[in-house]
């Protein structure tokens, strides 16, 4: 079946038409008739190449009362995404092949979106022993992306061996950066507001410790380091820094932390509990203009689903984590374009085309809308806007921070090798 | 005053003043009678929901709930955050079932009695009886009420705080309250005890106990668990004794007219040595009992006071 888009405005360009057809975009120009093709019309909409998430949490296997492949990809397409990274702290850890291959197969099954899993780094993510790491690489999902997300590679011998290791087949170590140490029990970002809270600290020095060590081993083994949910503006700038000097380092930062503050901890409502921690307005600046000037290579949502149950209590208690594919694109509107510090191109960059490299799936993911390319695109209305409300999200989860707010833009429809998982913003 | 008492910041200058007051009145109300029952939450229910063991604060709030006439009830909800239990929640919902008034909780949780009070499980008011490293509003209300009483008034004196006010919820509300009152709070803590940011607390801090306290109209020992030393928070108990004890030198240098109080309970030998505790401008005991009238006080402005 081939699709005809009529009048998209390719990164924010001027109106033009799309014909896809068999996976691929068959043609990009003015006026171009199809006979056969159904017609859709994107009067005022944008197109963007569909974006790829690096840091997604899909739950499956073991918390299939969160979320599954199934419902988690499907929040993936509803938010414009035609590839999401499956992190690997599932139940059982995804450490070995045969998980790796498990959760590949059930994305593939249900069909709204390329999953990508990430392999653990160390077994069960103990932080103790190497993860068969070229055991998953060669598996049918072919992992680049290692992480013990969740936790932090904090020996520095093992993520020294673990830099080194993926070398052999171009991988990449993806750190959760956060001393253990210095962070035990720690409830929400240390300062003045947790003082007052009485809520244990997550203080930004034990982020920034690991970044400047990770950076330093990575450039001294030559190897490739990501930095997940950067947080902290000591963070980018060590980051910075590292760039500057050509170290093989990239690192993303989530919607969350480019929208919200740590005031909100101080409704005591675990739904703004997360990790890391949100922080203070100074390094939510600094977060945007990281990502605006490209030290912060990618928008990553760390989309963590927690049942009702593990919200619906004490502050203390309640798990880590927001929900963030469906409103991710949004977000990031509304902190990045709205405020000018980024273009549609630069969206599309930050949310598609990097992501995509960092995780080598840009064979496929994170293409330019060109002739020729793989049909992953999504059209979006920038004009519209929503108030969030939770029972709508397609997710099992709940767990918005952003419930009753009111956001900027609307996925449309999405596209995955040119069949449509969403269309009329609805599940195709 | 609000509806609920979760924060010594809940209570403005003239709410604290209203407070301290209507506890002066239910002293001479009830000091002295042989019959020591006022009927003026008669018919109401006033639940004590303890998720942490406190026999002291627990015994003080029934007794004070009692004197006025009111049904009590006491649910304890043990768990932990390890061990979760029964969840707040459904917790909040049977209390709320039963018909409760009044919940007084005591919670090991920061900010607990604040999601009872706005996640809409409950409609009555919730008074904070001490939750986690947070606050302990009535802590602060008797010890400003006994503050009052030796001292006349607390605005413009200086006090002194002692000890663990990293963990502390006592030195949180006391901090707020007495600020709120006119008071120049000076907290003394080696600095590893002190919270990240509490230069922008209403008090001033100080590493050096000697220097403080020539000037304290009061002083008040916090206490201090022996197990800190463990992480590292102070080398020894008898190193944080020998810099931040109150013992019989140090209470030697405050002026004659200061008074030592202490929220119990006491290590003794660790923040406070015995001779001090017992001596007679310790005003622990009295402590204990103006807790009652402060708490009965509270029960009254926030159940009968101006809110039918
Ligand atoms: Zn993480």
């Amino acid at each position: 079946m081939s699709w005809l888009i009529r009048g998209a405005r390719v990164l924010g360009g001027e109106p033009t038409d799309l014909l896809l057809d068999d996976e691929r975009i068959a043609d990009v120009g003015r006026r171009i008739s199809s006979r056969g093709a159904t017609v859709t019309d994107a009067d005022g909409l944008l197109a963007l190449p569909g974006l790829v998430d690096l840091h997604t949490h899909l739950r499956e296997p073991g918390r299939e009362d969160a979320e599954t492949v199934e419902t988690g990809t499907q929040a993936a397409a509803l938010g414009g995404f035609t590839a999401v990274h499956a992190m690997a702290n599932t139940d059982p850890v995804a450490d070995t092949a045969g998980v790796v291959e498990q959760v590949w197969r059930l994305g593939r099954e249900a069909g709204y979106a390329d999953v990508r899993p990430v392999g653990a780094v160390t077994m069960d993510l103990a932080g103790e022993r190497l993860a068969e790491l070229g055991a998953m690489t060669d598996s049918a999902a072919t992992v680049r992306v290692f992480s013990d997300d969740g936790r932090c590679v904090s020996d520095a011998v093992l993520m020294r061996r673990a830099l080194e290791y993926v070398k052999a087949f171009d991988g990449v170590i993806a750190q959760h950066a956060q001393e253990p140490r210095l962070t035990e029990g720690a409830q929400m970002n240390e300062g003045e507001l947790a003082g007052r809270l009485g809520l244990r600290g997550w203080p930004s020095v034990a982020e920034e410790a690991i970044v400047a060590r990770d950076v330093l081993l990575a450039a001294h083994v030559q190897s490739r380091l990501h930095v997940c949910h950067v947080s902290t503006r000591g963070s980018v700038e060590i980051i910075r820094l590292a760039k500057e000097r050509g170290f093989p380092v990239t690192a993303e930062v989530t919607p969350h932390h480019l929208a919200l503050t740590e005031d909100l901890a101080a409704t005591y409502d675990p739904r703004y509990k997360v990790n890391p921690p949100l922080r203070r307005a100074d390094d939510v600046a600094a977060l945007r203009v990281g990502l605006a000037d490209g030290t912060i290579d990618a928008v990553a949502t760390d989309h963590a689903p927690h049942p009702v149950e593990d919200k619906d209590c004490e502050w203390d208690a309640a798990a880590f984590g927001m929900l963030g594919l469906e409103t991710a694109l949004s977000v990031v509107q509304e902190t990045m374009v709205d405020t000018g510090l980024l273009d549609w191109a630069g969206v599309a960059d930050r949310m598609s085309a990097r992501p995509a490299r960092i995780g080598r799936c840009d064979g496929s993911h994170g293409r330019p809308l060109a002739a020729g390319e793989s049909a992953n695109l999504v059209l979006v209305d920038p004009a519209a806007s929503r108030v969030i409300d939770s029972r709508e999200l397609a997710s099992l989860s709940r767990n918005t921070p952003y419930e009753g707010m009111t956001l900027p833009g609307r996925v449309v429809a999405t596209f995955l090798r040119g069949r449509p998982t969403v269309l009329d913003g609805k599940l195709a | 005053m609000k509806d609920h008492l979760l924060s010594a910041a809940d209570l403005s200058r003239d709410d604290a003043i209203l407070v301290l007051d209507t506890s002066a009145e239910m002293a001479q109300l009830t000091e002295g009678r042989s019959v020591k029952k006022l009927p003026t939450l008669r018919g109401r229910a006033v639940v004590n929901l303890f998720f942490e063991d406190s026999t002291r604060t627990r015994t003080s709030f029934e007794l004070a709930a009692k004197r006025l006439s009111a049904d009590v009830v006491n649910f304890s909800a043990k768990g932990s955050s390890v061990s979760k239990g029964e969840s707040l929640k459904d917790t909040a919902l049977t209390l709320e079932a039963m018909g409760a008034d009044c919940v007084v909780v005591r919670h090991w949780a920061s900010g607990a009695p604040h999601r009872l009070a706005y996640s809409g499980w409950i409609r009555s008011s919730v008074v904070n009886a001490g939750d986690g490293t947070h606050e302990h509003p009535t802590q602060a209300i008797l010890d400003a009420y006994t503050l009052r009483k030796h001292l006349g008034s607390v605005d413009g004196r200086r006090i002194t705080i002692v000890g663990d006010v990293l963990h502390s919820r006592v030195a949180r509300s006391n901090v707020l309250l007495l600020a709120t009152l006119g008071a120049e709070v000076t907290l003394v803590a080696p600095p590893t005890l002190l919270p990240v940011g509490v230069e922008h607390w209403p008090c001033q801090t100080s590493y050096d106990l000697d220097s403080v306290l020539v000037k304290a109209d009061a002083v008040m020992m916090l206490r201090v668990q022996r197990e800190r030393m463990n992480a590292a928070f102070f080398p020894s108990a008898r190193e944080y004794s020998r810099r931040y004890g109150l013992d019989a030198r140090r209470f030697a240098l405050l002026p004659d007219d200061a008074v030592v109080l202490h929220p119990g309970p006491m290590n003794r030998g660790m923040e406070i040595t015995a001779e001090v505790a017992d001596s007679d401008r310790s005003v622990i005991v009295e402590q204990v009992t103006n807790g009652v009238y402060v708490r009965m006080a509270v029960l009254y402005l926030l159940l009968a006071g101006g809110r039918e």
